[in-house]
């Protein structure tokens, strides 16, 4: 077989065992409840019958095992079982099923997160490009001093700054990006603009010192002194020398942002009352929504681990010395 | 010629070999090193400096304790409450003493709990190799792919926001980081010919982690807990601020945030109170930027790195 289609196949497999693995975890953090749970559910009135009854929804009455194949197999149809929220103590059960929480809210997210992406990344790569072309100069040190502050303030810092700002001093955008289903994308747009200019800043400091990392640990290379030696001027070497090779620490760089992306989304959802599914994750966590908490972090460990394996994949394809071997 | 104008100003190489050699002391060392260190290393370490005065002696500083509880809330700033007072009526400026007390604090013993828990198991993994190192090192490898904030919010959600929960929970998942890197500087002494020496003697796991290993390896994990420092000092403020950590009446900077935001709305009328809820913020941030720039520091000090890269 092909060296660079086995080492994707293995990276791949690792990945989906990974997958499994994090499942089973986040999957038997319900055994770790303390026993009375039922009755904290449901209330203090809950009768025995109830409280069994939850039990056995719960599915505590049937082995581990059993329960978390169950539950995978249900999960990977999207069937998360049903929110604790709603349920009341006569036994009445006025609670949702958690697909049906999650899912507008998946949507709400990664519109959110796609909307940053397309801003954030062409620009990370233009700042990170350029200052690693004019480096050392006025230019690259002021980006460098801007991004590493940025990096070190927490991202409601740069969230309430930007409010203070653009929403409250100058009124440009809404602080609030209560969007619902019915929102037209103009005015959509226009309400999510603070929180993926967040995003945005945080992200773009991120990525554009790695894109700056990645292209000056090429230039030290023997091939660009070569061509320094042979006379291409700076832009030459690093667009026509430099860069076709750079593509793939780029790519990398890339879509280990976009992980770290889903993370930040929390934070900053949060600030902005955005429903997405961030905020679901928060509300459920205070609440102790077991399921709903589940299920966010199963959707949010999964998005994380199949981007670090693009990310990974993507650099094992694009690296010469696997697709050429001796 | 070279003989002569050396034997004419005195100087013999005899007796410069012969000299004995002055070692200086360790306090000196500190204080030349110091002296050569760069503004931002300064600023970092003066602000440090204030930040553990004002956490050590925060009873001292603070106008009135901790959840005293005032008739006016969200009073403007001056007066009798420097910063103002919050949504029910708390002092602002007492609070943010106290909660530089409570949010350091509760960070640095997380810190400390997540190097002694990663520090020891990276060595013993680095040490002992074989399937205890692969245990291990894969267990970390499938914590480490689930992001962090996402696995403490799920924890703290089956846990309860407690301290003690916050504590442990945080520090068992920053361990990973630091099992990480423990074991592979480690790795790299773990194969010196003193270490073999001292195994052949017969030492203990203890003598060869403690005596052997871990002074070869102390720079790069004082540096490292400088950054892990200020990523749990983040994490706990996020958490904070999310409404899932330090719960009140403790008073700590991410809650505040989150309790006077509202503030930020009046910005057109009263500049001053829109600034209360940036306050905590900020606090936070000048602490991380902080730290960060000592670690840049004594990174440059102990690795000779270089800021190209």
């Amino acid at each position: 077989m092909h060296p660079v289609l086995s080492t994707v196949l293995k990276r791949v497999g690792l990945g989906i065992v990974t997958l499994v693995i994090v499942s089973a975890i986040i999957f038997s953090s319900v055994s770790l409840l303390p026993g009375d749970f039922g009755e904290s559910v449901l209330g203090q009135a809950a009768t025995e019958d109830t409280v069994a009854a939850f039990r056995k929804e719960l599915g505590l009455d049937e082995p581990a095992i059993t329960r978390y194949f169950n539950w995978l197999g249900a999960a990977v149809k999207g069937d998360f079982g049903t929110s604790f929220s709603g349920r009341s103590a006569s036994g009445v059960d006025r609670s949702r099923s958690v697909a049906s929480l999650v899912g507008p809210r998946l949507y709400n997210t990664l519109f959110l997160a796609g909307v940053t992406a397309i801003v954030a990344v062409p620009l990370a790569l233009i700042l990170g490009l350029t200052a690693a072309l004019y480096r050392n100069s006025f230019y690259d040190r002021s980006i460098n001093a801007v991004t590493l502050t940025t990096i070190a303030t927490p991202e409601f810092f740069v969230a309430y700054i930007l409010i203070l700002l653009l929403s409250s001093l100058w009124p440009v955008f809404p602080s609030l990006a209560n969007i619902s289903e019915a929102t037209p994308l103009l005015e959509r747009l226009n309400k999510i603009a603070l929180p993926a200019l967040t995003l945005t800043l945080v992200i773009v400091a991120h990525m554009m010192r790695m894109t700056r990392a990645a292209i000056i640990n090429l230039l030290s290379s023997p091939y660009i002194e070569m061509a320094q030696l042979k006379g291409a001027t700076r832009s030459e070497i690093i667009l026509k020398h430099a860069l076709p090779n750079a593509w793939a620490p780029i790519a990398t760089v890339v879509a280990f942002n976009l992980a770290f992306l889903v993370v930040g989304v929390v934070v900053v959802e949060v600030v902005f009352v955005y429903p997405g599914i961030g905020q679901l994750m928060v509300d459920a966590v205070t609440t102790r929504d077991i399921p709903v908490v589940q299920a966010c972090a199963l959707i949010f460990a999964a998005t994380y681990i199949v981007l670090n394996l693009i990310a990974d994949v993507i650099g094992i394809v694009s690296n010469p010395r696997l697709l050429h071997p001796r | 010629m070279n003989n002569s104008e050396e034997a004419s100003s005195g100087y013999s190489a005899a007796a410069e070999v012969g000299l004995k050699r002055k070692r200086r002391t360790r306090f000196e060392r500190m204080r030349i090193g110091l002296g050569k260190a760069p503004l931002s290393a300064w600023f970092g370490m003066i602000v440090v400096s204030a930040y553990v005065i004002v956490a050590l002696f925060a009873p001292l500083f603070a106008p009135f304790g901790e959840a005293d509880i005032f008739p006016t809330p969200y009073a403007p700033w001056g007066g009798e409450h420097f910063f103002g007072t919050d949504q029910i009526g708390r002092d602002i400026l007492t609070r943010m003493i106290y909660g530089a007390r409570n949010t350091m604090g509760i960070a640095l013993v997380t810190t400390f709990l997540s190097f002694l828990i990663g520090g020891t198991l990276g060595l013993v993994a680095a040490i002992s190799r074989g399937w205890v190192d692969q245990l291990l090192s894969r267990f970390v490898d499938v914590l480490m792919a689930i992001p962090s904030l996402i696995f403490a919010l799920m924890l703290l959600s089956i846990f309860g926001s407690t301290i003690s929960s916050l504590i442990i929970i945080i520090a068992v998942l920053d361990s990973t980081r630091v099992f990480r890197l423990t074991r592979s500087v480690a790795v790299n002494v773990v194969v010196m010919d003193y270490v073999e020496a001292a195994r052949l003697r017969g030492e203990k796991l203890g003598w060869i982690m403690r005596r052997e290993i871990l002074p070869n390896i102390m720079p790069p994990l004082i540096a490292e807990f400088g950054l892990r420092f200020s990523f749990v000092f983040l994490t706990i403020a996020a958490l904070s601020f999310l409404g899932v950590g330090i719960q009140p009446p403790t008073a700590d900077w991410g809650s505040m945030v989150r309790e006077n935001a509202s503030l930020i709305q009046f910005a057109k009328y009263d500049m001053k109170a829109a600034m209360t809820p940036l306050l905590p913020a900020a606090a936070i941030a000048l602490l991380t930027v902080a730290v960060n720039f000592i670690v840049d520091w004594f990174l440059h000090q102990t690795s000779g790195l270089r800021d190209d890269g």
